[in-house]
């Protein structure tokens, strides 16, 4: 799990707030990821997670501030001053979303194969042999019995479907993951492999990933940094094992001190 | 061997801690503030066991773990000579300490706490492959460590949650000395071991020092405290000084 820090960032966001109506979402959200880092964002139900992962996964315009992407060819560039077009292709390639439920990540009615080769037909793989073999090659990454290649995703498990979901997004080797909840829910045995398997394609692969959870034996497990939220706003960030030992925001103290001991 | 005080000189210091403060404040408890380091001065050379001392609650603990970051130092500086050039970790942006984690300070902490589900040969195998090193060889330099260690043969391809204490805190000290650190933190690493597997832990302290790496620890056992340690370094005398 290495981090080059001597790189650019990777995605810089400033001052990010979004409102729904007179209510925030999530309120002057700022920071920087660098290549290869893993972030977690923790907090309780209705803190801004996953408004602020909509925001910076393209998926919800902010009511203001920036997300800054280093794109391949331009470098640093605003996602939002982008056409749409543009932000849509980023999504396909350099970018991955890994949602809570599969079901917003997969296409349920397609084969489990086709599941991943769509992504990499959509950067203009055309070549039937080349997608086939990759997605055997990406289910077998993510260790999915290949007997089910060609099933659809409704008849697997939930863990499955997590694991197809997954290899889907790493196909096309995207710089950046975003993560909702990956592993929250599935059966705790599932969610360790599962979390194995997310933490070594990630340090192997050197994919920056954004995680967002409620489970603080996720984030230390796969996170370098942590940003703990409140009511929106960010309270306390710093590096997962410093901010987990040493908590210095009450809200922090809170929730490090009710996690219930196995 | 026989503690001597002496100041390492400051060519071979590998560690600077001066003026180092630490307290603890328990919003959930009233906002009680727990003063544990006040101007606390350190530092630790090439070559050198610096054994902590002081009755517990004096801050050992605090202090090793403000050394390894893992602590938010509060006022002062934590020197670490990393790459040739002294990093401050206090105020350290976290890429800089993750750096510094990885190639120059090891730690031994005083429980293993590890990814559930890997084997512990994977386990101790893990920071040499995070280093490039093939997986054939760093599987080797795995093994080697781990029969140093007397665990058995057996206990290799199994995680380590249902190994007894002892050699749950042997996995974690393999885990830290199959690396070549410059610096080493060591938080009573000899706790729950009996006198065999105390001597062989005793022998990687002894060789790495000889190397010249530089060691801080916590030793509660007086027999290891004689065996590794080359300094005795006092909380309780540190805070009165202030």
């Amino acid at each position: 799990m290495s981090v080059r820090a001597d790189a650019n960032p990777l995605l810089d966001v400033k001052g990010l707030t979004h409102r729904y109506g007179g209510q925030i979402g999530c309120e002057d959200v700022s920071f920087t990821l660098f290549p290869g880092e893993v972030l977690g964002v923790v907090g309780e139900s209705g803190s801004g997670k996953t408004t602020l992962l909509k925001c910076i996964s393209g998926l919800l315009p902010p009511s203001s501030g920036s997300v800054r992407f280093d794109t391949r060819v331009d470098g640093l560039r605003d996602i939002y001053a982008m056409s749409e077009p543009e932000r849509r292709m980023l999504m396909r390639t350099d970018w991955g979303i890994v949602f809570q439920n599969p079901r917003d990540g997969l296409r349920m009615n397609v084969s489990a194969g086709a599941n991943v080769g769509e992504r990499l037909m959509a950067v203009g793989a055309r070549h039937y042999g080349e997608i086939r073999g990759a997605a055997v090659d990406w289910l077998e990454k993510v260790e999915m019995d290949l007997a089910r290649i060609d099933h659809l995703p409704a008849t697997f498990s939930g863990g499955m479907q997590q694991r197809l979901q997954i290899a889907r997004n790493l196909v096309t080797q995207p710089r950046l993951v975003f993560m909702d909840e990956p592993t929250s829910s599935l059966d705790v045995s599932v969610q360790a492999r599962l979390l194995d398997l997310i933490r070594g394609l990630v340090s192997q692969l050197g994919i920056a990933c954004v995680v967002v959870t409620h489970d603080l034996g996720v984030v230390r497990l796969l996170s370098h940094r942590l940003m703990v939220m409140r009511g929106g706003r960010v309270v306390e960030h710093g590096l997962t094992d410093q901010v987990l030992d040493d908590p210095q925001h009450p809200y922090t103290q809170l929730l490090v001190s009710s996690i219930l001991p196995v | 061997m026989a503690l001597q005080t002496s100041k390492p000189d400051d060519e071979r210091d590998m560690i600077r801690v001066a003026g180092l403060h630490k307290s603890f404040t328990l919003h959930n408890q009233g906002g009680v503030r727990i003063r544990v380091l006040e101007d606390v001065s350190l530092s630790v050379g090439r070559g050198e066991c610096v054994v902590l001392a002081g009755a517990s609650g004096a801050g050992k603990s605090t202090l090793l773990r403000s050394i390894y970051a893992n602590y938010l130092a509060e006022a002062g500086s934590i020197l670490v000579r990393h790459d040739g050039t002294w990093v401050d970790l206090v105020g350290a942006p976290p890429h800089l300490v993750l750096d510094v984690r990885e190639r120059t300070l090891g730690h031994v902490s005083q429980f293993l706490r590890v990814i559930p589900r890997i084997s512990a040969l994977d386990l101790v195998a893990q920071p040499l492959f995070a280093q490039g090193i093939d997986e054939a060889s760093a599987r080797d330099r795995a093994a080697a460590m781990l029969d140093r260690l007397a665990i058995p043969k057996a206990l290799w391809p199994l995680p380590p949650a249902t190994f007894s204490g002892g050699e749950q805190q042997r996995v974690n000290i393999a885990m830290t000395f199959v690396r070549d650190y410059p610096i080493l933190l060591l938080d009573e690493p000899t706790a729950s071991l009996d006198a065999g597997n105390r001597q062989a832990v005793i022998d990687l302290i002894v060789e790495a020092r000889a190397r010249g790496v530089a060691i801080a620890g916590i030793f509660h056992d007086a027999f290891v405290r004689e065996a590794v340690g080359t300094r005795t370094f006092t909380l309780d005398s540190a805070r009165r000084a202030a």
